[in-house]
């Protein structure tokens, strides 16, 4: 009777209404915004590695920030690119923004505007200092062509792209006059969250044109991204939010996104492995005989 | 011809591409930058060829009644949208014209086979929010380009375009956790590892054990950075080893297959794509 009423109880609680785990999960990702605390953020030698490569450019380098993704991974990958942003306008590194996504261009804007004093023109202004369009800075804006861009990119960045996003030839661009091709370029900073992305950069760029790269990537996208980082083609991955918050801790971003939502993720995390271990002890002990014997079910 | 020219650019374009890898001189490198500019020709040609098919598809589902009322309504909006764009942005009015033509040969061909579909609500709403985005973005840009910040097209896509996608892909969440309490059991050895590894990186990638330190007593936060530390230590470890091999061993697999493939396709034995067996 006992045993039946056990199994019961287990059985029900493997047929729970799936919107009180939306609703656990919906509580998890939302209430931690509103709590005053802030974990400590270790700092793990891929992110470590990326942002040493930035601090060995000297004023005046050139980053190219390819921004490869959309608004529904701007979660992740726009905190990694205001980071990034802000520690070239505080270092002086010259930046050539580009998009192999529609919409990177856009979000580029977006990141740059959250940076700066003001609004995003022809001049902005970040901690006193001001920073010229053209000079300081470039969008090349979005081009179709997916690695065919990037191979394009290797003979002349011209040539893949004759304009900005503005219609301005590139030719009548300060900061693109030196620039050929990925020779002229110091660093590639990949942001990406599918394809064409990283994968094609470090393919095309990087082991056919040399270019030195790093990686922003949705957590999504950064196990694929590993390999590439272990057999060094990669300098170093932000791999999801968990990167972001310590690229924003190591570049000292003051309450940044990534920081701010890691709690959320977090609390997120440990409902999900909550819920992980309630279904599993409801499974063995209430709907099915322990089979950890081989192979004989998948 | 239909058959054998696809096939001789196909291959031409193909060897053009292998040979330059290996020798990036003249006429190679010539030859794949020429080539280079083609395939972005096409794609961005592809682009509109995709757009135009989403409207025809759309318009199908419209019914006559509707697609009348839907077809003046947009044409109506283009005309506006063509006269009211600034005299400095002609290039914005180019696109504009070549759709109205486009939307309109569309609508007449479409006109007799429409039928009202019950999904008719979102065939209309992809219409307009179609039509919307490109007047505003050609046309109503003020003499700016569309993406620059502060258009009406930057509005839009600022404030519904970025927020709707982002719920879309956010209620995956809820989704993913549901599908991880009903579905990721230990069912047997290989899931059971597959579920260790999960627990590790799952609770390894967030500072979990260091937000239960602040929760706790002093005397055990040492405990909880030690443990925080080793979560942390032993995500990496699945990432960049047993994850690093598993993931170079499929791209390894999918290299070959991609490699076989295009042999296949430049040699024109594969020939499916062009309507061949």
């Amino acid at each position: 009777m006992a045993k039946g009423t056990q199994g019961g109880f287990w059985q029900r609680l493997m047929a729970i209404d799936r919107r009180v785990i939306f609703l656990a999960v919906g509580i998890a990702v939302s209430a931690p915004f509103f709590l005053p605390i802030s974990p400590k953020i270790h700092i793990t030698p891929e992110v470590e590695s990326l942002y040493n490569a930035l601090k060995e450019l000297p004023a005046g380098s050139k980053v190219l920030f390819p921004f490869d993704y959309d608004p529904p991974s701007a979660p992740e990958l726009q905190p990694m690119a205001v980071a990034a942003i802000t520690y070239c306008l505080e270092n002086d590194l010259k930046m050539v923004i580009m998009g192999l996504w529609p919409q990177g261009p856009q979000q580029a804007n977006l990141a740059l505007a959250s940076v700066i004093e003001g609004e995003v023109g022809d001049v902005i202004t970040y901690n006193g200092k001001t920073f010229k369009y053209g000079i300081d800075w470039v969008n090349l804006g979005f081009q179709e062509g997916r690695e065919f861009v990037i191979q394009r990119m290797g003979s002349s960045f011209a040539a893949a792209f004759p304009r900005d996003y503005r219609g301005t030839p590139v030719d009548e661009l300060d900061l693109m006059r030196g620039v050929t091709n990925f020779n002229n370029v110091d660093f590639v900073f990949s942001l990406s969250s599918g394809y064409p992305g990283t994968i094609e950069w470090v393919q095309l760029a990087g082991d056919r044109f040399h270019a030195r790269i790093g990686a922003g990537n949705t957590a999504v996208q950064a196990p694929m991204v590993y390999p590439y980082y272990r057999a060094g083609q990669l300098t170093g991955i932000l791999g999801g939010m968990k990167g972001a918050a310590e690229f924003e801790v190591l570049v000292g971003v003051k309450g940044g996104f990534g920081t701010r939502a890691m709690l959320s993720q977090t609390f997120s995390h440990a409902i999900i492995i909550f819920f992980i271990i309630v279904g599993n002890i409801a499974f063995f002990v209430g709907g099915r005989p322990s089979r950890l014997k081989g192979t004989e079910e998948v | 011809m239909k058959r054998e020219i696809p096939l001789i650019i196909t291959g031409v374009v193909g060897i053009v591409f292998i040979v330059q890898f290996f020798i990036p001189h003249e006429p190679f490198s010539s030859l794949s930058d020429i080539f280079s500019d083609w395939f972005s020709i096409i794609e961005a040609c592809a682009i509109w060829l995709g757009a135009l098919n989403l409207i025809k598809l759309s318009l199908d589902k419209l019914g006559k009644p509707m697609l009348l009322v839907t077809s003046a309504i947009v044409v109506v909006a283009l005309i506006v949208g063509i006269v009211g764009a600034p005299d400095e942005f002609l290039a914005g009015r180019f696109p504009l014209i070549l759709f109205a033509v486009a939307f309109l040969l569309m609508a007449l061909g479409q006109y007799s086979r429409s039928k009202m579909k019950p999904d008719w609500f979102f065939a209309l709403t992809t219409i307009a929010s179609f039509v919307i985005m490109l007047i505003a973005g050609l046309a109503f840009s003020g003499g700016r380009t569309f993406q620059e910040p502060g258009t009406h097209y930057d509005y839009l896509y600022r404030s519904v375009y970025t927020p709707l996608s982002s719920t879309m892909f956010a209620m995956l969440a809820f989704f993913v956790a549901s599908a991880s309490y009903r579905a990721f059991r230990a069912r047997n050895r290989e899931a059971a590892m597959l579920l260790v590894a999960a627990f590790f990186v799952m609770a390894g990638r967030v500072p979990l054990a260091e937000f239960l330190g602040t929760l706790t007593p002093d005397a055990f936060s040492g405990a909880w950075a030690t443990t925080g530390g080793f979560l942390s230590g032993a995500a990496d470890w699945v990432m960049n080893f047993p994850n690093a091999a598993g993931q170079r061993a499929i791209m390894i697999g999918i290299a070959l297959g991609i490699v076989s493939t295009s042999l296949r396709i430049i040699l024109g034995i594969e020939r499916s794509h062009i309507g061949g067996e």
